[in-house]
């Protein structure tokens, strides 16, 4: 979710790849290590320019409050009170895949953040107060919109509320949010009632911020909004089971963009209706995404944003398709339904992977496996993100016995590039994949 | 192409190796050099010194594989697979699987597990620290201005141990320090960064069936065997000569490629 920058970047490497088609020419890399492009990528990155300006827009004229939101946090209620939403989590995404971030966390762990906890927090804590951001230079964007409001839901993390404490203290605004239930094995009545209770309980917070009334029925609107954006981007990502796929991992983590920061409106709708049609169109027309698809992988946790183009390059070289992942399937949310918006809400966010406890990850990434054909199954140890990091408490292990597949434990982090050693994961990607060829000879 | 002979080259961070076998999987040479900071020249240099030692010249028809960290600089080479690949078959040339493989390289280690027909159940390398390396070792010697080469010796003889606790390098040379000043004698510290390198072993995987140890750490410092022998009850074994395991093992898979390319 990295848009504007990534996708120039993208855009590159796809451009590339049209060349070598056209002219049988070898513009920068050596033959297969391309994905080929998404047409639907031009669309994407104006409305999501239209997201920024807009905010950029409200920032100056004051004319719609500002809420900041995590990234699966009450975005619903805050558009139907008329905020203009923004969520740091992508900003941050947009810091580590212009490769940003790692100048700016050492300024967050100057100021007392430790470089252990999340490097989205400590890299967009250092944008602020060194006065950069990637929006400056994809969108002309001085600076990040500053929040009038700031909502939180800890189903990501704790950081992300210590996160938020920080603006709200240095711009004296309201910190409101929801603390969701952990480590869950079955989704339970007592988790919806009391997540609901907390989302009603921020209303009057919200009203006196914006100035605007709560009104059911505009939030019945906006939940129906966002089940429609969630029903299209499971149908694009569930594109991926065909075989060849016609998408990569790293073509979603650009093309989700839309599903993170315009879930609720009618734009993301359209988008995924628009993107929808042409990866149907590939898979009627038999167009893989990569040259010669002979591995499919799964990727649990955290993309690594400032690799993300090596490393596509990499498993495209590789004959490797990453075709599913627990990390884009997260913005899939089911459960929204506009007749019961409050409940709906509660369930969506509280039946979230993030906070499952291991035996539900386990069967929900065994049923995506089985259905995509998945070979091998990769998992990213993002050193400053333990909840996005299932590696650690043997699930590997537990993985490989039960689906007999090789498995690899990749270790890096989602922003923090010290934290990533180049040599290691491409040598470890690519025995890995020596390994699949071997079991398949 | 008919290949009666093959070659591997494996560049590592602190030396470059290279191997010519016959078709039988003899070895005719063998070569080790420095890599310094130019892999292409150090590839280059080792392969045109076994060439020489196996009385054969570059005109000779010989398919090359190379393998380490700096295999992608071997512009000579007609093909290339992991260091963790090559370790692992090169071992199988000597043992056959199920074996745990167990490389103690210059900066990095390698656990890696064959089935019984030879084909890898797993691997895991160390992460990026350099803890229990072949480097480990090198900047310990240099904190006890010791020679790396008397390190084994000394490890061997010492009469006890001292053990040190620190993980990373550099606080387990301050640890040296301490010791030092404490009065401890230096082969016994030695002998506690022996074990120090054993224990970042066992630390990585579980170490099961007959276990392969390989690497030009192993080479040159053979105690280590009987260290990792006093904590496990599976055989403990090494290669004749473990610091060319993974460019021998780069020259049997261009032999097998080589005799695949005739059918």
């Amino acid at each position: 979710m990295s848009y504007l920058l990534v996708c120039q970047e993208w855009d590159r490497l796809c451009v590339n790849h049209m060349i070598r088609q056209r002219t049988g020419y070898n513009v920068a890399e050596s033959a297969n290590t391309k994905s080929k492009p998404i047409a639907a990528t031009s669309t994407m990155k104006k409305i999501m320019a239209d997201h920024f300006l807009g905010l950029d827009r409200a920032r100056k004229e004051g004319t719609e409050k500002i809420a900041w939101c995590t990234s699966v946090g009450p975005a619903e209620l805050l558009h139907a009170m008329g905020f203009e939403v923004y969520f740091p989590e992508n900003h941050a995404a947009m810091l580590g895949a212009t490769r940003m971030a790692t100048d700016l966390i050492p300024a967050a762990n100057a100021m007392g953040y430790s470089p252990d906890i999340c490097s989205y927090l400590t890299a967009d804590i250092g944008s602020y107060v060194k006065g950069v951001t990637p929006l400056t230079k994809a969108y002309g964007i001085e600076r990040v919109p500053k929040a009038d409001v700031l909502v939180y839901n800890t189903n990501q993390c704790r950081d992300v509320q210590d996160w938020f404490a920080y603006y709200a203290r240095e711009w004296n605004v309201p910190l409101v949010g929801i603390h969701t239930h952990r480590n869950i094995k079955a989704v339970e009545d007592y988790h919806i009632s009391d997540l609901v209770s907390q989302i009603k309980d921020m209303i009057p917070v919200l009203e006196t911020v914006s100035g605007n009334r709560f009104d059911m029925e505009r939030l019945r609107e906006v939940v129906g909004l966002s089940l429609e954006c969630t029903k299209l981007w499971r149908e694009v990502l569930e594109c991926g089971a065909a075989i060849p796929a016609p998408l990569t991992f790293f073509d979603a983590t650009i093309h989700m963009g839309p599903a993170v920061v315009l879930r609720g409106l009618p734009q993301a709708v359209d988008y995924y209706r628009l993107l929808l049609e042409e990866l149907r169109q590939r898979i009627k027309h038999n167009v893989p995404a990569i040259d010669e698809e002979t591995h499919r992988i799964y990727w649990d946790g955290m993309p690594i944003w400032g690799k993300l183009r090596d490393l596509s390059a990499q498993f495209a070289s590789l004959k490797t398709n990453v075709v599913a992942s627990t990390y884009c399937n997260s913005w899939i949310f089911d459960a929204f339904d506009p007749a019961c918006p409050f409940e709906s809400m509660a369930r969506a966010y509280t039946e979230l992977f993030i906070v499952r406890d291991d035996s539900f990850k386990e069967a929900y990434m065994e049923t995506w496996i089985k259905r995509f054909s998945i070979d091998g199954i990769i998992f990213h140890d993002a050193k400053t993100c333990p909840n996005n990091s299932n590696s650690r408490y043997m699930m590997p292990q537990r993985m490989r016995d039960k689906m007999r597949l090789p498995v690899l434990v990749v270790n890096g982090d989602l922003n923090d590039l010290r934290c990533y050693s180049e040599e290691q994961a491409r040598t470890n990607i690519e025995a890995f994949v020596e390994q699949l060829d071997e079991k398949v000879r | 192409m008919n290949y009666n002979l093959a070659g591997g080259v494996d560049v590592g961070s602190c030396t470059t190796k290279a191997v010519i076998i016959d078709r039988s999987g003899t070895i005719l040479a063998e070569k080790v050099i420095y890599s310094a900071t130019d892999f292409s020249a150090a590839s280059r240099n080792v392969w045109a010194d076994c060439l020489v030692h196996a009385s054969l010249s570059e005109q000779d028809d010989i398919i090359i594989y190379s393998t380490g960290y700096g295999r992608n600089s071997v512009s000579f080479a007609h093909g290339s697979m992991t260091e963790i690949a090559c370790h692992g078959r090169g071992c199988l040339h000597f043992f056959p699987g199920p074996i745990t493989v167990v490389d103690i390289g210059g900066q990095d280690n390698k656990v890696i597990k064959l089935d019984s027909h030879g084909r890898r159940v797993s691997f895991k390398m160390n992460r990026k620290c350099a803890a229990g390396t072949g480097a480990f070792l090198e900047e310990m010697a240099l904190r006890l201005r010791l020679p790396i080469e008397k390190l084994n010796s000394l490890a061997e003889n010492a009469d006890g141990e001292i053990a040190l606790g620190s993980y990373c390098t550099v606080f387990s040379a301050t640890e040296v320090l301490e010791k030092i000043k404490a009065g401890h004698q230096v082969d016994r510290i030695v002998r506690g960064l022996f074990h120090s390198v054993v224990k970042r072993i066992l630390e990585m995987d579980t170490l099961t069936d007959r276990i392969v140890m390989t690497g030009g750490v192993i080479e040159h410092n053979p105690f280590l065997l009987t260290l990792l022998r006093s904590h496990t009850e599976c055989p403990v074994v090494s290669p004749p000569h473990p610091q060319i395991t993974g460019a021998l093992g780069a020259a049997l898979y261009a032999l097998e490629s080589g005799n695949n390319q005739q059918h």
